[in-house]
């Protein structure tokens, strides 16, 4: 019975795992290997043309008989450009500085937050999970305008602090949603025993929930610093002086003079400062992608 | 380790019980003071940035305050006034344009990268962290290698089609109003496919073998098992992932104002970039946030009908009941 039902799934063309092998090569060729390929070439080429234009000549740069899709004497002036002519340097510095310490504050907070809400389940515990969900959709655009107004008048215009005390707006929902659900993970009756054991609330979060939730920690820690690392709108908004900014900022308002573009720098800037999160990401993609798919799932 | 560790405590736990009960009324008592003193920084910072500048947004939006000065209340005017400015009319068109068409787009080449990279592919775990690259680095400085790409003296792609003969002049994408209109939906599709496509590729994995089996064995088509199982099976993580799309997207900020900063004309100025230009550069708070304020009841339909009109779907199908 089972050959004759074999046969009959023979025939048909059978798109799922497992059964690929009855896929003769050709088609899948055409339906999978061209799509994928030509998915793969959009989504890379523009970080291929960051490179390729950050080390070539500016007459190559701006000819339109050279072949632009490679570098025919490679140069490093746009690179020196960036680190001696410009801020690049305390860009980058201050990207670093602001990501790692709102990451860690925010990282701080949600665990607490997290762990009350899901594990001591105080009174209306529920209803701050909600809540927290809820502030994880509010978007930074309509934030802006009111967070300037409070920034200056605590006068915290144009210093890194500003953007270290509003980046956790962002960062504490996500962190505390994505570690709640970690923390759920955790049989309960491990923290029962050492309860019973006498150890206090604080021992069994840093001695027994944390060391189980690493994971989640790191899935956390990963994702806030990208988003920190990536923010525009509110650095945009609360820094003017030029030794101040951060990356994304610096590049695009400073290396922008005039009509005449820069293109080396610019792309060079761009490059340098994508590479930092591209790396981190790299090694660390599994608890990217199961913290940016758990959020999701939740 | 931790095995023999939690069987230890096990043990230990056992001959306890009865005191865990008795504990269990003083710990209740603890519990909501506790509960408090955990949730308090998070909950303080959350309250001073988040909740009191929300209120305050929306009570700039009835003033006329301008950069360093306290604004009066003036009501609705305002909004009155933005109601009659063609260019915020303008930006609201722009804004439902924009967010209607890439969100589309980045639903169906997302479903069908996630497709693709669900079968069994060699290397499929460097493929999948390749995919999501565009979407970690930081939109502003991609958005910058868009600009150069599609540069009207230096474009690459204009070379590309003029060497193939296929156009005999460069193309002007941000010059020209519906040119600039797609070009910055194509920038937006090309950061938002790959978060489409990797939680969607998270749902799929998660459909079980047997059903295709099942309904291979029924005879049905690959394109009938889309449609009747990959589908309804899928539609529950579809309306998750696409209102969150459609939240990103009609916030957008950072590849508006790098690619064309709202031109030309204002025809790719959204309701987030306008609100920062009045607001920002042009100094009139009260008018920008009443122009960020606007955005929440659309925002807020928006989501309605991402979420729960695919919710809907999903339930008509029978996906909740599986």
């Amino acid at each position: 019975m089972s050959a004759a039902r074999g046969a009959a799934a023979d025939r048909q063309v059978v798109d799922t795992q497992g059964m690929n092998y009855l896929t003769s090569l050709p088609r899948r060729v055409v339906t999978v290997w061209i799509p994928l390929a030509v998915f793969l070439i959009v989504l890379l080429f523009p970080f291929y043309w960051m490179a390729m234009t950050a080390f070539k000549p500016d007459d190559e740069l701006l000819s339109r008989a050279a072949n632009p899709f490679w570098i025919h004497s490679p140069t490093l002036a746009h690179v020196k450009h960036l680190l001696f002519e410009t801020s690049y340097p305390s860009w980058l510095w201050n990207t670093l500085l602001v990501s790692v310490v709102a990451t860690f504050v925010s990282i701080v907070f949600s665990v607490l937050a997290a762990y009350a809400i899901e594990r001591l389940r105080f009174r209306g515990s529920r209803y701050v999970g909600m809540a927290i969900f809820l502030a994880y959709l509010v978007p930074p655009s309509i934030l802006f305008i009111p967070l300037a107004k409070m920034v200056t008048e605590l006068h915290l215009f144009d210093t890194r602090l500003a953007l270290i005390l509003t980046y956790p707006t962002f960062l504490i929902p996500f962190c505390t949603w994505l570690l709640m659900g970690y923390f759920k993970s955790i049989p309960v009756e491990l923290e029962e025993c050492a309860l019973i054991d006498g150890a206090s609330r604080l021992q069994i979060l840093v001695r027994i929930v944390l060391p189980l939730a690493v994971p989640g920690l790191i899935s956390a820690g990963i994702f806030a610093f990208t988003l920190s690392w990536n923010e525009f709108i509110y650095a945009l908004t609360f820094i003017s002086s030029s030794e101040v900014k951060t990356v994304p900022v610096g590049v695009v308002t400073e290396l922008v003079e005039g009509d005449i573009y820069h293109w080396g720098p610019l792309m060079a800037g761009a490059l340098f400062g994508s590479l930092p999160v591209a790396v981190l990401y790299s090694f660390f993609v599994e608890y990217y992608v199961s913290g940016l798919t758990g959020a999701v799932k939740e | 380790m931790g095995l023999a560790a939690f069987a230890r405590i096990r043990v230990a736990c056992d001959p306890a019980i009865v005191a865990l009960a008795a504990s269990t009324a003083r710990l209740l008592d603890s519990r909501n003071a506790l509960g408090l003193a955990f949730m308090l920084p998070a909950a303080l910072l959350l309250l001073v940035f988040l909740t009191y500048p929300l209120g305050l947004g929306t009570w700039l939006g009835f003033t006329d305050a301008k950069i360093g000065r306290p604004g009066e209340w003036i009501g609705l005017e305002n909004f009155e006034y933005l109601w009659g400015d063609s260019v915020t009319r303008l930006a609201l068109f722009n804004t439902i344009f924009y967010t209607v068409v890439a969100s589309a787009i980045k639903f169906v080449l997302g479903l069908w990268l996630a497709l693709l990279l669900n079968k069994n592919l060699p290397f499929k775990s460097v493929v999948r962290a390749v995919v999501l690259l565009p979407f970690i680095v930081p939109t502003a400085l991609s958005a910058l290698a868009f600009w150069w790409i599609y540069d009207a003296q230096f474009s690459v792609i204009s070379w590309a089609l003029t060497r193939m003969g296929l156009i005999h002049q460069y193309i002007d994408f941000l010059g020209d109003p519906w040119n600039a209109r797609f070009s910055t939906i194509a920038a937006n599709v090309w950061r938002g496919v790959p978060f489409v496509a990797i939680t969607l590729l998270a749902g799929l994995q998660t459909i079980s073998p047997s059903y295709y089996e099942a309904a291979s064995l029924d005879g049905a088509t690959p394109w009938q098992q889309f449609r009747y199982v990959t589908l309804p099976l899928l539609t529950p993580i579809i309306a998750v992932v696409m209102t969150f799309s459609v939240l990103f997207t009609f916030t957008d900020f950072q590849l508006i104002y790098v690619l064309t900063r709202g031109g030309p004309l204002n025809a790719t100025h959204l309701m987030a970039t306008l609100s920062f230009q009045r607001a920002i550069p042009g100094g009139s708070l009260g008018e920008g946030a009443a122009i960020a304020t606007a955005m929440v009841p659309f925002l807020l339909a928006a989501i309605l009908v991402s979420y729960f009109g695919l919710q809907r779907r999903a339930w008509q199908q029978g996906g909740k009941d599986t």
